[in-house]
């Protein structure tokens, strides 16, 4: 590829930065370790259809933790919850939500 | 089998022949009378070919009767049962413990041998014929393109992890990614995405994790990894190399054995949540 010099000004099949990833719109579910043996899972890229607020709601009740919503500027809402909740909210997501599986990335260890 | 295949993990990269082997075994082996086959598995030594032997020989118990067709499949002419990459790897271990054993199975090698001549005689060369020959000689010279899975494609020492209180040291990350051929900066700088944690690398080129993980743990994300960055997703060869491409900084990986190349994704951290101390900002 690097051989050719003349098509090297233009790619049309180049990537144009950061909106890589996002048209497809992976969904990830990460887990952080916090102090002991208590841990934090955050779940990234929630479709905007969804009200982020309310689905951290029914989080919350379902697995019977505590947890809140992040704003951030680059990535948008982030959910975060107490303990790993990671398969709880894989499960969540595919079956209630109806999101498919393909596009949640589940993080971590 | 192919379930296998689509989630390939680091024990089945490695185990692959064996397990194949296991259950043709257990599939075949409840037709034939087990007298024999254990008979005929003091004879043959070797520990992996005793698999390939006991499926093979039930195979052939199986349709007793029919020896001569057996026969005449065990030498690579007759197609039918299984794929032919598999049957091959099979027969030619069958046909070396054949002639080192030659006791119980003389007959069946007689008759196949003649059955083999005269079908060479009276068609000439058949396709199977030319088939069998076609991967003997493809097999010899390069294995890799005839299909052959090698017992142990591919050998990842575990990582060795000794835990301090906080911190966990990563002690071979080195080895692994020259085994995987891989910058160890990049291996290092996915296992702190995927953790979502960060460390350092210490004077004796140790990794040290932040936070607590059990080697399990850091096996698992190795093997995630693996899966994503080194393995051929044409031929699941891990030959393959990682090169970044200057002109639009996408990092390509190219695969040395079928010359496949793929983009892979850039590593990415994501959300990072505050934990700890809090900063006060307001």
């Amino acid at each position: 590829m690097t051989s050719i010099e003349n098509l090297k000004s233009f790619d049309p099949f180049a990537d144009t930065g950061d909106d890589d990833s996002q048209p497809t719109n992976y969904l990830h579910i990460r887990i952080q370790q916090r102090n002991g043996r208590k841990t934090l899972t955050t779940v990234q890229g929630l479709p905007s259809e969804y009200d982020s607020k309310r689905i951290l709601k029914v989080l919350k009740k379902d697995f019977g933790c505590n947890g809140n919503v992040v704003k951030d500027e680059e990535l948008g809402d982030v959910i975060q919850l107490q303990g790993d909740q990671r398969a709880k909210v894989l499960e969540f997501l595919t079956t209630q939500l109806g999101l498919k599986k393909k596009t949640i990335k589940v993080h971590g260890f | 089998m192919s379930a296998e295949e689509t989630t390939p993990t680091v024990e089945d990269i490695s185990l692959d022949g064996l397990k194949k082997k296991k259950k043709s075994k257990t599939t075949s082996e409840p037709t034939t009378d087990s007298t024999d086959a254990t008979g005929e598995d003091d004879l043959f030594g070797g520990l992996k070919k005793k698999k390939k032997k006991k499926s093979k020989d039930s195979a052939k118990e199986k349709t007793g009767t029919e020896e001569l067709e057996d026969g005449i499949e065990d030498l690579g002419l007759g197609p039918k049962k299984k794929k032919s990459t598999k049957k091959k790897k099979a027969d030619s271990s069958f046909d070396k413990e054949l002639e080192k054993a030659g006791l119980s199975s003389t007959t069946a090698e007689a008759e196949s041998s003649n059955t083999e001549s005269t079908i060479a005689t009276e068609v000439g060369l058949s396709y199977e014929d030319l088939l069998e020959r076609f991967f003997t000689v493809l097999k010899t010279n390069n294995p890799e393109l005839a299909g052959e899975r090698s017992g142990v494609r591919l050998k990842i020492p575990p990582p060795i992890v000794a835990r301090e209180p906080k911190k966990t040291i990563f002690s071979n990350v080195k080895d692994i990614s020259q085994k995987l051929q891989r910058d160890p900066e990049h291996v290092i700088q996915y296992l702190f995405a995927e953790l979502g944690t960060s460390g350092s690398i210490d004077g004796k080129e140790q990794l040290i994790i932040k936070g607590k993980f059990m080697q399990k743990q850091l096996e698992y994300v190795l093997k995630k990894y693996i899966l994503e960055y080194v393995t051929c997703q044409t031929c699941r060869s891990i030959n393959t190399k990682l090169v970044r491409e200057n002109a639009n900084r996408l990092y390509f990986m190219v695969c040395n054995s079928c010359g496949s190349t793929r983009s892979v994704s850039s590593i990415k951290t994501g959300f990072q949540a505050a934990v700890g101390r809090r900063k006060r900002t307001g």
